[in-house]
């Protein structure tokens, strides 16, 4: 037997500490969800009706089963407010996530192009943001883009603007948000491919004649298609569900899913709505979640 | 010659202005911490004012010992588990349920997290958990690990798996093996992954949000219901501090990674 497959075996033994932990404390809790989702909202602590007494007996399951209800998904799919928090969720997610390939493109192609010292560099001062709070970065937005902030003192100053612009709640300050706090997530899977494509194809192209223009998209952007698919799921995902930017940064006179599922739970203390909208959120982001999954273990597992 | 000229003005402009627009808020929002004046938008001079109120803000310390407690424990329990599951992932070969878990893993990377918030605090509800320091611990691991593990895996498959089975072929048990070679060569990306964990934790709102209890706020919720009201003097001191504290820890884990990559090929940094 190779000492490969001898090593493997205490190594399969090490996954049973983390196994047991996800399924349990992911796994399992979807469970939950889909469950109190399918019960009825009952003012109560905690607030829907008790989860299967497995002690009961089967009668009493029976009785549990029977009473499960689709309510909940109904009221989801009648209540125009619902529709439009997830009709607006994934438009605001296809808008910056279109957004941040525009503006992360160039400077990961520009952070591929330095000389390979520096690239380390320019990649560390990318990863710093990302390693700084996702609440003071959005914090630090409102101080710029408030009534008084340094935004309009600058605009004004130059004679840009006759009066204070109004930013704050406002979608282009939730799009400011968005882009600064998600831009690292794009930039560093692109730079990672683009670092990694060989200048002599570009090259090629050039010497044949190629405009410009013409090498980038017809060599570059094809070659980097694997970066920008990471890219675009590693954004597109979450800011479908993302609850902090649009509640501090837009208005509200329009929800995001994360908003109206928060304050479902938070503010009207209704778990059973709030269950079946984050179910609703899950099958609305399965297949991208599933092509993020492939991605994933492909770069991680095979591609070396 | 195209060769020499591979950087364009464009490149450099670009880059720039990335760099700028992802660094100048933050360094705004640094300097007027130390703006003596309560008018968030006037200059008054420099001063440490604020900084004393945070001091004497007892439910704002309260909060902040909580978050480095929280993300203290999570962090090592999450670099625990990650970095057995990253071994298991990357040297187990295959294995029974191995798509699950691989798929366990890398989901909580990009799930809402709403989703993952909610789904934590039915299962503690269910279980009358009393929620608090534990609950949040626990939930932060949760998420966590799952970034310990992609950046301990990544170093795992970068590594000369030729070493390890030298070792083996001179007598090493395959726990020695890794114990004595894999791990002091893995061991800056599970110090990296430790810090990441811990800077990931002390930033979470929505995830502590639904799965403290009431009386045990962690700092994020407490800036973030503070900065539902507006924006405070006070809150731009804590925000500074919270970022020194990061900056340190990133420093740490670059030297580490540096260390790391002095050893063979750098560890991805996610």
């Amino acid at each position: 037997m190779s000492s490969r497959r001898i090593f493997a075996r205490p190594a399969r033994f090490a996954a049973i500490a983390p196994y047991v932990w996800m399924a349990l404390f992911f796994l399992v809790p979807f469970a939950f969800v889909l469950k109190i989702s399918l019960s009825q909202t009952a003012i109560a602590q905690p607030p829907y009706e008790p989860v299967f007494d497995l002690t009961a007996g089967w009668d009493a399951l029976r009785a549990a089963f029977a009473a499960l209800s689709i309510d909940n998904f109904k009221l989801l799919v009648s209540d125009d407010i619902y529709v439009f928090a997830y009709v607006r969720s994934l438009t605001v997610a296809l808008t910056a996530t279109a957004l941040l390939l525009l503006i992360g493109y160039p400077i990961a192609y520009g952070m591929a192009r330095l000389p390979k010292s520096w690239q380390a560099v320019a990649m560390v001062l990318v990863i710093v943001p990302f390693w700084t709070s996702f609440l003071i970065r959005i914090y630090a937005w409102i101080n710029i883009l408030q009534h008084d902030g340094l935004l309009n003192q600058i605009l004004l100053a130059l004679h840009l603007v006759g009066q204070p612009v109004v930013w704050l709640s406002t979608d282009s300050a939730m799009y400011i948000g968005i882009v600064y706090s998600y831009l690292p997530f794009m930039i560093l899977p692109l730079y990672a491919t683009l670092a990694k494509m060989e200048p002599a194809l570009e090259e090629a192209a050039g010497d044949l004649g190629a405009p410009p223009w013409q090498v980038f998209w017809l060599v570059t952007f094809p070659l980097s298609l694997p970066g920008v698919g990471a890219g675009v799921l590693l954004c597109f995902i979450p800011i479908v569900g993302e609850f902090v930017i649009p509640d501090l940064l837009a208005g509200s006179n329009s929800l995001m899913i994360g908003q109206t599922l928060w304050l479902e739970f938070f503010t009207n203390k209704d778990w059973p709505v709030a269950s079946a909208a984050a179910i609703v959120l899950l099958l609305v982001l399965l297949v991208p979640l599933l092509l993020y999954e492939r991605l994933q273990k492909r770069q991680l597992e095979q591609g070396r | 010659m195209r060769k020499v000229s591979r950087l364009s003005r464009f490149n450099v402009a670009s880059l720039a202005l990335g760099l700028a627009f992802l660094y100048l808020p933050i360094l705004i929002l640094v300097i007027y911490s130390f703006n003596a004046s309560r008018l968030v938008t006037v200059w008054g001079g420099w001063s440490l004012r604020w900084y004393h109120e945070f001091f004497n803000d007892r439910a704002m310390i309260e909060a902040a010992w909580m978050s480095f407690r929280v993300a203290v424990s999570s962090a090592t329990i999450a670099t625990l588990l990650g970095t057995l599951a990253a071994v298991a992932l990357s040297r187990g070969e295959r294995f029974r349920g191995r798509t699950l878990f691989s798929g366990m893993l890398y989901a909580p990377l990009v799930m809402p997290e709403v989703i993952t918030g909610l789904s934590l605090l039915l299962l503690f509800v269910a279980l009358n958990a009393e929620r608090g320091f534990w609950t949040v611990t626990i939930a932060h691991t949760t998420l966590t690990m799952c970034f310990v593990a992609v950046v301990v895996q990544s170093r795992l498959g970068s590594l000369d798996r030729s070493l390890e089975e030298a070792a083996m072929d001179l007598g090493c048990d395959p726990v020695r093996a890794f114990l004595s070679v894999t791990l002091p060569l893995i061991a800056p990306a599970i110090v990296a992954g430790w810090m990441l964990a811990f800077t990931l934790s002390l930033d979470d709102l929505v995830i502590a949000s639904f799965t403290t209890g009431p009386g045990s706020a962690t700092l994020p919720i407490r800036i973030y219901s503070e900065v539902r009201l507006g924006v405070k003097p006070e809150i731009n001191a804590i925000c500074t501090l919270v970022i020194a504290l990061i900056a340190v820890v990133i420093v740490i884990a670059s030297l580490a990674s540096k260390l790391s990559s002095s050893q063979g090929e750098s560890a991805a940094p996610l």
